[in-house]
């Protein structure tokens, strides 16, 4: 960062392919490969044209290499085809966010040039079809890289497959400008594709080569290489996945063994990975007819003495919500995953908003008490999942975990979980007991799944009515109230065990942010971003929203302004949901909230811009290393360093 | 029948080392529970009467009898057996009792409710227990009106019945329950009557050795708000109680014009029969149900992975993210 701007940095030319096709040109020896720590690679084009694969490729490699990865992509609600990007951050140091801007931008199509160049930043590199796409050379922020990848990749794979494989040419270009590990590539490659034909094994592994041996070191001064991270003594291996995979998994290490679900976006893929999996584990995931039978499928599996799950994205989780309230009435322990999309009604499916949260705390007739949980990245989808099972069997209550689109299907790499240490062995508790009450007004109640003889021969019954501490029927007033107080006091019980969470940046300053769930990366760069600005602010991340750790009434009492931020609306009297409830709570006028609902992740800047309104790094052009670059010579040769090319850094 | 401790999962295991006291052969005395709340005369006390002479007689560990309903008159019924047992939500108990049966195949699964229940609310999920074959018995008490909630037009409620919510007579097509049963892909489809209890002690034995869904109606008469609706098929009112021959394939001339329960055509015949029709078994198949299927998928499944522990599965799945 910080070095002087090279004037003459520029775009390139086509190569010929007449060339190409004979002798390739030998790799310019000078192209010594510059130091790079972080870069946000972008690749824009259809649903069908495989960039996802080929994104998730990059990302599994960099997890493999031990480096920080987060992937960011957007998909069509069409069933089939339709504008889509896939987004890689990698970085040696810490990635939270995908990247407000991209370093690199790969463009398939003319529109995914015009729709995405805006969000490549000055004196990044765009790498295009030059077979599809015409760029404007005359804008000379950029860096222009046009290959004729469309015609090159027919070449290579003999036009038998059309333009299929493009992606993996692309990834094999990539791989060299980047100067990833090409033998750790191919093997990913070979994983990837290694349970279908061998056929199409070799396929791909000609198309990466292609790629890769494109002679792209003539139209570019050098090739970056990330900077070895550090590999700390002991540390574990990373493994790479997406938030589904990881939460799905974490169901399974929760000792979650049955489950019972309805497919819709983004949900679907947690189901998918269930029913393949739990199998395995002596288990099943039973696709229901509907939302309605599948909730009631997973209850029936959690009274059954095997702790169950079940989950949509919210249309389906209102169909779910009367079985819900009986769990609630019944005290029954059951995991409830919401993937959270747009909403109201059908709402924008693939896009991602936290506009759930009401739903999962209130979403109920009646008073009907239950745990709502959210994870803040990848990694944690996985240990919530596993929290989620504990609270759920430790206060035999139903626990929501709101993840949401965003989470759903990015990638990032993370430390393998120890697991002897974490996994639970769920096998229902059958011992004969001398004598069972299933509500005890004077304890958390625990169930006695069927099976369980009850020596004194009164068996215990579950109920939706008010009940007894038998479970029978009663309409009495004072056991209505009395048993409304025993659901909810067990809530009160959990609340006192709860951490508060660290508070990152500032312990006490002007504004503390609030945020939960997937907006954990943006609000901590924001934070920090600020923090550097000269800002005295902190950022608080909510992992149990209902209840609330006790003790945030501390936290708050040290900071000028709280602000939620938010990806919902601020509703009619102004205040983003979570906004809402910590005013209810805590009735602090000093909380107010920042929020939005364009179906979109926040940016870093965004954030900036909402919370420090008017400040100057909040700007929406943040002045940057680097960004000053103005190309007069399209020369690549003049290309003098990475930094010119592949930003640092970026927020 | 499994031993008293195994958990039953598919997975095997979990089997506590409390000593599991002896037991008393299974009484009426100890299966009774709080006294029905139903109106006197109301045709469910014969169906729970029958129910408690079941259990028994096949002397069922008490432990397994699993009692499950979801909303309506007769869905109070899991109150009145002394069991492990749950009151649903309406129409949702069978979900509810299939998650039950498929987690754990040990369990005898019973589930009763009402016309509302099944062929109402509830009835796109008859449909789809039937289809996936769930191991359970299922007993639906028809009475062809609304009797919780006082005196509505029931989903079976005949054409011309006069409710409070059509005062004028019903006017909607009723649902022919074994129809729609079998079509369904109920795996035993039975129909018998309240006043009739040795029958309908035949037809939930039958259903209980029935592997698969097993369904039973009964025509249960609601004396507050449908008095004397199934005295056609009562013949102590007059009417007549006509069973179902079933072919005992004995090679007589006579067996030819009996009812073969596996023809499912056949049985849509004799469901066609105008009310009161006819009693007995109209359908079995002996269709895999979806706790075998299940089963072996997990045995295939742990195969697979060599039968290794669960932590030893998970991280050979991690091993493959790395």
């Amino acid at each position: 960062m910080g070095e002087p701007v090279n004037p003459d940095v520029t775009a390139v030319q086509k190569p010929d392919p007449a060339t190409l096709a004979g002798a390739p040109p030998s790799e310019r020896a000078d192209l010594r490969p510059e130091n790079i720590q972080d870069a946000v690679i972008r690749l824009a084009g259809n649903s069908q044209d495989g960039i996802q694969t080929a994104g998730a490729f990059l990302a599994r490699l960099a997890g493999r290499s031990a480096q920080e990865v987060m992937t960011y992509m957007t998909i069509p609600a069409t069933i089939s085809g339709g504008p889509s990007i896939f987004q890689v951050r990698i970085g040696t140091g810490e990635v939270l966010s995908a990247g407000d801007e991209a370093d690199f931008l790969v463009a398939f199509y003319q529109h995914s040039y015009q729709d995405h160049i805006g969000f490549l930043r000055e004196g990044g590199v765009l790498l295009y079809d030059s077979d599809n796409v015409e760029p404007n050379l005359d804008d000379k922020r950029f860096v222009y890289l046009g290959i004729p990848i469309t015609g090159l990749t027919v070449e290579a794979l003999g036009g038998t497959a059309k333009d299929r494989g493009k992606n993996i040419f692309v990834l094999g270009l990539i791989s060299k400008i980047f100067q990833l590990d090409a033998d750790k590539l191919k093997r990913i490659i070979t994983e990837k594709f290694g349970g279908k034909d061998q056929s199409v094994v070799n396929t791909a592994l000609m198309a990466f080569q292609a790629g890769y041996a494109y002679p792209v070191g003539n139209l570019l001064k050098h090739f970056y290489q990330f900077e070895k991270p550090e590999k700390k003594p002991g540390a574990r291996d990373q493994i790479t996945m997406d938030g589904n995979t990881a939460l799905a998994y974490g169901l399974i290490a929760g000792g979650i063994r049955f489950g019972a679900g309805y497919p819709i976006t983004p949900w679907s893929t947690v189901m998918e990975v269930l029913r393949r999996e739990l199998p395995k584990y002596g288990g099943i995931f039973v696709q229901a007819e509907d939302e309605l039978a599948s909730v009631s499928i997973a209850i029936g599996m959690s009274y059954s003495g095997w702790l169950a799950c079940t989950g949509s994205a919210g249309p389906g989780i209102s169909l779910k919500t009367e079985a819900i309230g009986w769990a609630s009435m019944a005290e029954m322990p059951l995991v409830i995953c919401n993937v959270q999309r747009g909403g109201p009604s059908t709402g924008l499916p693939t896009n991602v908003e936290q506009s759930d949260l009401h739903q999962a705390i209130f979403g109920s007739h009646g008073d009907s008490p239950r745990v709502v949980l959210a994870p803040r990245t990848v990694e944690d989808c996985f240990y919530i999942a596993i929290e989620a099972a504990r609270i759920a069997r430790k206060y035999s209550t139903p626990v929501f975990i709101l993840s949401d689109t965003s989470l759903a299907t990015r990638i990032e790499a993370f430390d393998e979980p120890d697991l002897a240490k974490i996994m639970i062995d769920p096998k229902p508790n059958l011992t004969p007991r001398e004598t069972h009450k299933p509500y005890p007004l004077d304890q958390i109640t625990q169930h006695a799944p069927p099976g369980t003889r009850i020596l004194d021969g009164k068996y215990p019954l579950m109920s939706g009515l008010e009940h007894d501490e038998m479970g029978h029927p009663t309409g009495s007033p004072k056991l209505h109230m009395a048993m409304t107080a025993k659901r909810r006091n067990k809530m009160r019980k959990l609340a006192e065990e709860l951490p508060v969470p660290e508070i990152y940046g500032d312990q006490e300053g002007d504004v503390l942010l609030v945020g939960w769930g997937s907006t954990y990366g943006p609000i901590h760069d924001a934070v920090k971003r600020a923090r550097e600005n000269g800002e005295k602010c902190g950022s608080l991340h909510l992992r149990h929203i209902h209840p609330l750790p006790n003790g945030l009434e501390k936290v708050f009492k040290n900071f000028k302004r709280i602000v939620t931020v938010e990806m919902n609306d601020q509703g009619i009297y102004g205040y983003g949901q979570l906004a809402t409830l910590l005013r209810a709570r805590y009735c602090e006028p000093k909380i107010s909230s920042f929020t939005k609902t364009d179906g979109l992740t926040f940016r870093v800047r965004e954030i900036l811009e909402g919370v420090f309104q008017g400040k100057s790094f909040a700007a929406r052009n943040i002045p940057r290393d680097g960004a000053a670059i103005v190309h007069t010579d399209t020369n690549p040769e003049n290309v003098k360093t990475t930094r010119e090319v592949v930003p640092q850094g970026v927020g | 029948m499994s031993e008293a401790n195994t958990n039953g999962s598919p997975n095997g295991g979990a089997t506590t080392t409390v000593a599991d006291p002896p037991r008393e052969k299974l009484t009426k005395k100890a299966i009774t529970a709080d006294h029905p709340t139903w109106c006197p005369g109301c045709g469910d006390f014969a169906v729970l009467a029958s129910y408690y002479k079941v259990l028994e007689k096949r002397n069922i560990d008490q432990e397994k009898i699993v009692t499950i309903a979801g909303i309506g008159c007769s869905s109070r019924f899991p109150y009145f057996v002394n069991g492990h047992g749950a009151h649903f939500i309406h129409g949702r108990a069978v979900p509810l009792a299939s998650g039950i049966s498929l987690a754990r195949p040990d369990l005898h699964v019973f589930l009763f409710g009402g016309d509302g229940d099944g062929f109402s609310i509830g009835g796109n999920h008859v449909d789809h227990g039937g289809r996936k074959n769930v191991n359970l018995t299922y007993f639906i008490m028809d009475n062809f009106v609304y009797g919780l909630t006082k005196k509505q037009t029931s989903p079976t409620s005949p054409i011309g019945f006069k409710s409070k919510t059509d005062p004028q007579g019903a006017i909607d097509q009723p649902v022919n329950p074994m129809k729609k049963l079998i079509a369904g892909g109920a795996t035993f489809v039975a129909r018998t009557h309240a006043s009739q209890v040795n029958h309908m002690i035949q037809m939930i034995e039958r259903a209980t050795d029935h592997q698969g869904f097993s369904v039973i109606e009964c025509l249960s008469e609601c004396v507050e708000f449908y008095p004397g609706a199934f005295d056609p098929a009562n013949p102590r009112k007059g009417g007549s109680f006509e069973l179902i021959q079933e072919k005992k394939w004995d090679n007589t001339p006579e067996d030819e014009l009996r009812h073969d329960v596996t023809d499912e055509l056949a049985a849509y015949k004799l469901a066609q029969l105008p009310f009161p029709g006819v009693f007995g078994v109209f359908y079995q198949s002996d269709r895999p149900t979806k706790n075998s299927l299940e089963k072996k998928w997990i045995e295939q499944s742990r195969e697979k992975v060599g039968n290794g522990s669960d932590v030893e599965v998970l991280q050979r799945t991690f091993d493959k993210m790395k």
